[in-house]
């Protein structure tokens, strides 16, 4: 099993009606049900969401206020998964709530720590 | 007091009972008193010393009782005989009594006599004390229910041997070991710190939750044994939320789990020991008042931000003290249950994640993820796909029963496979 990530992007929500609690629970439960469909398959990791609030960092102490400051897209959470491969991971990925709601879902595959590699910076090669 | 615990902490009714019947219930209630003050006195060394000690107290009680008569207070004559008992050992074994005065006091001069103090506040703390003590990741978790059952519930070896299903050496052994261990770790019996209640909680609340599980999800027939395990770790769980430094969020959680899941002990067992499952139950024998207080420790749990997985278990075993089904509450419990998953995977929890998705949202939806699920070698899992396939396809429906049936052991898992089989076969 490998481990993957999928990173959520929305469109910036310029002057657009706050939804009602009702609909903010429902999508909530969308989600949960669609991160529960993952879990009980053993196959999730991990998972936060993001608050649209924060700071960008740019060379030479340039400080931009939010995450999105440039680009129209935001990051909005990301989800950390098992698969066998790019593909499974990807199946899972397909039925993600957010690209019902127009926005993306980025799958990614994770680097691991060779711990070979590791050990031969020091070690020397075995 | 609350109610489980009067049924745990029996009243003194013993005018009504002969000394054939109030010896083995004052073994039960005041063995493990005694035994926790001694230990904690004496330290892990010497808990042996501590056991026979008490043992010989019992044991004088049931000679003497036989013979004259009851004493006009039973406990209090059990209290001071294993205190005398204490003292004419320490007094016989100079140099163990020495040992144990180093570790009590400083100042032995000032003391010269040991106190044994067998109040309701020392026998409380010492009781919390040497389950902190017992629930310890050095030792296997077995152990440490065994532990403290044999420790702390004054369960004999031959009780939990049957509890475990399995023979008295192996318990007798592993009890063995368990004492070594500690022993060897130099485990202290103090009250935990602060600091240490964070650390330590978990393992605790583990072994709770485990001997609870034990009693409550037993193959094991004997009803009253089984019930008795649930009301120990009920009354182990009470103490942690009567003591102001472990009255913590999640120990109310699991004792509120507990107690919902108790208050269904009368409705969920019929007069020859089956079992009922849920759906068949009368909700009239459900304890209410059980149910009252398990609700009260989930709001006190819940008054902070952590959510544990007992928060989850109790929150779906509350949803389960309402009978009526509606969207709404498999809603809810579908919800908890993604939660659950996200804490911990276990193919029991993702099953009944499935269950509740077929509940909320229909059998179709469910059937897409349970077949994703793929626990072949489990036959809950073919149980669940049998039973989401029935009126939908009732063929398949039979298939998947029928291979469930192929991989159950238990007697009591066949005859309800078997039920729905016959459920289907009986439809025109």
């Amino acid at each position: 099993m490998k481990e993957f990530m999928m990173i959520f992007r929305n469109e910036k929500m310029e002057g657009s009606e706050q939804p009602s609690a009702e609909q903010m629970q429902a999508v909530m439960n969308e989600w949960q049900n669609w991160i529960g469909n993952i879990a009980a398959q053993g196959n999730y990791s991990g998972t936060n969401r993001l608050h649209s609030e924060g700071k960008t960092l740019k060379p030479n102490n340039v400080s931009l206020d939010g995450p999105y400051a440039e680009v129209k897209e935001m990051v909005g959470g990301y989800l950390m998964v098992k698969a066998n491969s790019l593909d499974e991971a990807v199946e899972m990925a397909k039925s993600c709530p957010n690209l019902m709601y127009g926005g993306s879902v980025e799958v990614r595959s994770v680097m691991t720590i060779d711990a070979d590699a590791t050990s031969a910076t020091f070690l020397g090669e075995k | 007091m609350i109610v489980f615990a009067t049924n745990v902490f029996c009243k003194d009714d013993f005018f009504l009972m002969q000394p054939t019947e109030l010896l083995p219930h004052l073994f039960r209630t005041e063995y493990r008193k005694i035994t926790s003050v001694l230990c904690k006195l004496f330290g892990i060394e010497y808990i042996e010393v501590a056991e026979d000690i008490v043992s010989e107290t019992f044991l004088a009680a049931a000679e003497l009782w036989g013979m004259k008569g009851l004493p006009e207070n039973p406990t209090a004559w059990l209290y001071s005989v294993s205190k005398n008992k204490t003292r004419n050992y320490l007094k016989r074994n100079q140099l163990f009594a020495q040992k144990i005065s180093e570790q009590i006091t400083q100042s032995l001069e000032l003391t010269r006599e040991i106190e044994i103090d067998l109040s309701v506040k020392n026998i409380n703390d010492s009781q919390l004390a040497m389950i902190f003590a017992v629930c310890n990741p050095c030792i296997p978790i077995e152990a440490q229910i065994g532990l403290a059952l044999n420790l702390l519930c004054g369960f004999g070896v031959d009780e939990i041997a049957s509890a475990f299903l399995t023979n008295k050496e192996v318990i007798y052994k592993r009890l063995q070991r368990a004492k070594q261990k500690l022993k060897a770790e130099k485990i202290k019996i103090e009250q935990p710190t602060k600091t240490e209640i964070n650390n330590r909680l978990p393992t605790v609340l583990t072994t709770l939750y485990l001997l609870f599980n034990e009693g409550y999800y037993s193959t094991s027939q004997n009803k009253i044994l089984r019930k008795e395990l649930c009301l120990e770790a009920m009354r182990l769980n009470y103490l942690l939320v009567e003591n102001e430094i472990t009255n913590q969020p999640p120990a109310n959680a699991l004792l509120s789990l507990m107690c919902f899941h108790s208050s269904r002990f009368e409705a969920r067992v019929n007069e020859s020991g089956e079992n009922i499952l849920y759906e068949d139950q009368d909700p009239n024998l459900w304890n209410k008042e059980i149910i009252e207080k398990g609700t009260e420790f989930l709001n006190i749990a819940f008054k902070n931000s952590v959510v544990t997985k007992y928060h989850l278990e109790a929150g779906i075993a509350y949803c389960h003290t309402q009978k009526e089904d509606s969207k709404q509450k498999w809603e809810t419990i579908l919800q908890l249950y993604n939660q659950l998953l996200q804490i911990e995977y276990s193919p029991i929890i993702a099953l009944n994640r499935t269950y509740a998705l077929a509940k909320a949202q229909g059998k179709k939806e469910a059937i897409i993820e349970a077949e994703k699920l793929n626990l072949t070698t489990n036959h809950l899992y073919y149980s669940l796909l049998g039973n989401l396939y029935t009126d939908l396809d009732n063929a398949k429906a039979l298939k998947y029963l029928e291979t469930a049936l192929a991989l159950v052991h238990s007697l009591e898992d066949r005859m309800i496979i078997t039920k729905n089989i016959d459920r289907i076969t009986a439809k025109p």
